[in-house]
């Protein structure tokens, strides 16, 4: 630790430093844990009128969570919104483990440029913008119905948007690059002579991959899982925009909780939510047998 | 038992680039063959083509007189020691060793007893469960050796794997790896560009300069008898004077150059009137006792370095001519000072005529 400090001040000087210290700590104060701590308090109280606020019934009390504890429905739908994150999860990783294989250690020059960009410009479009492109490919009378019904395929149109599947297909399109750059990364700091190594003992690709790719890759996988985990089980505009009337997703819970005033019970709603984040995140580092350090590598 | 390598005609291209070109070579089965040439040579390339990392552009490559274009690198019977080695970090050295029988499927007992044999056959004994990240580099050398070696490979394919080690380790894996040729009898072939492991190690070494394979032969006569100005000059170091043909009698020639008239070995059956260069090595050039010989120079010291077992004098003729002279140290050698004049000759047999300019100098 002292080591530490002396090589800070050596490196930044003591202005650097404070600097650091303070414009860190700050962000880390003021924008992350005052925050927190003040959603968490009002998690922990009763919804009152404005009047009996800091008045005697303003007592710190569990029954927010009771609530949530208690309510069969909203157990479903936190439950669903778990599984269906999973799915997203899964799906990105099965489409960005190649993706990323393919950039780091295939592709070459111009072609990795080229493929980047492919990735990088839908970002430059607004979250919501792409998710309404989704609205109008899956709708009724969209994109892909039309073609469907040119092709011959179906007679009727399909409602893609009953249930959760354009939700999830819409969550795993906009969070494909927070799955591939993790991984891309780490990929791509693996020793291509690795590779022909294994292949020169004999090895196919599919044993090359599950001994020596896969397990180099496991921290980026990591990283890529619990952005995408937290990303798909923390939006609210994606389930919004593309999910059905009837079908709820948690985030939309908690925002309907924020929208009838009742911020207490909201609140007690999205701690639940970041505990289940924090969990998961520990979950996966346990799986990947990856430190903390490592994931933030 | 090791298997023979020809290539036949082998050239490489990339884009309009030949990284090799016509190479010609039959390796024999059991042999130490290396190919010695400067960096960016292509004898990287040679030993990929042979891997079967990739097929050749032109010409055929024959390992047990079967040709192996289309037949990838996990089938041909090779294996390769990488120059950075390329072990598996997170793997112990056991699994390290045992990848390639894991690969084949033999069962777990036999993997085990195998690895563990390889482990005896390198040395490598008490390090089996260590993470190859723990061992040091002359360890982590004789992994890659055993991880390559267990899968018995009838042709073992080393591209440069000493070069990260220190001096002393260096030449105690040469004696090392030298060894295990002989007691395994696989084939092996070296890439290296440093001639003292070609030397030592090589049944025969193939020079290679860009891209073109320019001798082949045992390390005596590379070192003695190069055919090309290439190889004498790449090849340990040489006293070089120019100068034009005057007369040629039976294998030998009589040379004028601007410090004196030289009889020398004329192996490339140059005629008169034809220009070219004498190559003399440091070690064959002596003080001269009769100062009417053939081959003798008049010289100026300019420098000299006791070295210990000998001693390198730099010398230069009136004309300018530089000369390079290694005298060893028998006890007695007379004392020369900086600057005094002494007389010096070579013999005619050590001194080889070459053609100018037919290849690059390295």
């Amino acid at each position: 630790m002292r080591d530490f400090w002396n090589t800070a001040l050596r490196d930044l000087g003591k202005i650097g430093v404070a600097y650091i210290l303070i414009t860190v700590g700050a962000w880390l104060v003021f924008m992350i844990l005052i925050p927190q701590l003040i959603m968490f308090d009002y998690s922990l109280r009763p919804m009152l009128p404005l009047r009996e606020i800091g008045g005697p019934k303003d007592v710190w009390t569990l029954k927010n969570y009771l609530v949530f504890f208690s309510n069969r429905l909203h157990m479903a739908i936190f439950f669903k919104t778990i599984w269906s994150s999973l799915i997203v999860t899964l799906t990105a990783l099965a489409i960005c483990y190649p993706i990323a294989f393919y950039l780091a250690k295939v592709a070459r020059g111009t072609k990795v440029g080229l493929l980047m960009l492919g990735l990088i410009i839908p970002y430059w479009i607004n979250e919501l913008l792409r998710l309404f492109a989704w609205q109008i490919i899956l709708a009724d009378m969209g994109i892909l119905n039309q073609l469907l019904i040119f092709l011959g395929i179906i007679a009727d149109p399909i409602n893609f948007r009953m249930g959760n599947g354009a939700v999830i297909l819409g969550m795993t399109y906009a969070y494909i690059l927070f799955m591939v750059f993790p991984i891309y990364n780490v990929m791509e700091s693996l020793d291509r002579n690795q590779l022909d190594a294994a292949r020169d003992l004999g090895s196919s690709w599919l044993r090359i991959h599950y001994k020596i790719v896969a397990p180099h890759a496991k921290p980026g996988i990591a990283v890529g899982c619990t952005m995408t985990f937290m990303l798909a089980a923390g939006t609210v505009a994606a389930p919004q925009l593309l999910g059905s009337p009837s079908s709820f997703w948690f985030t939309q819970v908690i925002n309907t909780n924020f929208e009838c005033a009742n911020w207490n019970l909201g609140a007690a709603y999205a701690t639940v939510l970041m505990l289940l984040c924090v969990i998961f995140m520990f979950i996966m580092l346990k799986l990947f047998k990856v430190g903390l350090k490592e994931l933030t590598q | 038992m090791g298997q023979d390598v020809e290539l036949l005609d082998v050239s490489m291209r990339f884009g309009e680039f030949y990284a090799a070109r016509d190479i010609n070579v039959h390796i024999q089965a059991g042999e130490f063959f290396s190919f010695l040439g400067p960096s960016g040579c292509g004898k990287t390339t040679l030993l990929r083509l042979v891997s079967g990392f990739m097929d050749p552009s032109e010409g055929k490559i024959k390992i047990g007189g079967k040709d192996m274009r289309g037949i990838g690198s996990n089938i041909r019977p090779t294996a390769m020691i990488f120059q950075n080695l390329a072990l598996f970090p997170l793997m112990t050295v056991e699994n390290n060793i045992g990848f390639g029988l894991e690969v084949r499927g033999m069962p777990k007992a036999k993997q085990k007893k195998k690895v563990e044999e390889l482990i005896e056959l390198v040395d490598l004994h008490g390090t089996g469960d260590r993470m190859v990240s723990e061992l040091s580099g002359g360890q982590m050398q004789r992994v890659a050796i055993a991880r390559a070696l267990a899968v018995n490979p009838a042709v073992l394919l080393l591209d440069e794997p000493l070069s990260a080690l220190d001096l002393r380790l260096r030449s105690h894996m040469r004696a090392e790896l030298r060894n295990i040729q002989r007691r395994t009898g696989v084939t092996f072939i070296y890439i290296t560009h440093d001639q003292t492991e070609a030397l030592t190690m090589s049944d025969r070494v193939g020079v290679m300069s860009i891209g073109k394979l320019e001798q082949v032969a045992t390390p005596e006569v590379i070192y003695n008898n190069p055919e090309t100005i290439f190889v004498a000059s790449f090849v340990g170091e040489s006293n070089i004077i120019q100068g034009d043909i005057i007369s040629i009698d039976g294998d030998y020639a009589l040379l004028k150059t601007t410090s004196g008239s030289f009889f020398c070995k004329n192996p490339q059956h140059m005629s008169p009137g034809e220009t070219a260069t004498i190559f003399i090595r440091p070690e064959t050039v002596f003080l001269a006792k009769e100062p009417n010989a053939d081959n003798v120079l008049t010289c100026s010291t300019k420098n000299l370095s006791f070295e210990g077992s000998y001693a390198v004098v730099t010398l230069t003729t009136e004309q300018g001519q530089l000369l390079t002279m290694r005298l060893n140290n028998d006890g007695t050698v007379p004392r020369i000072e900086e600057g005094e004049n002494i007389k010096v000759r070579f013999s005619r047999e050590n001194a080889f005529l070459l053609k100018n300019g037919d290849s690059s100098i390295a």
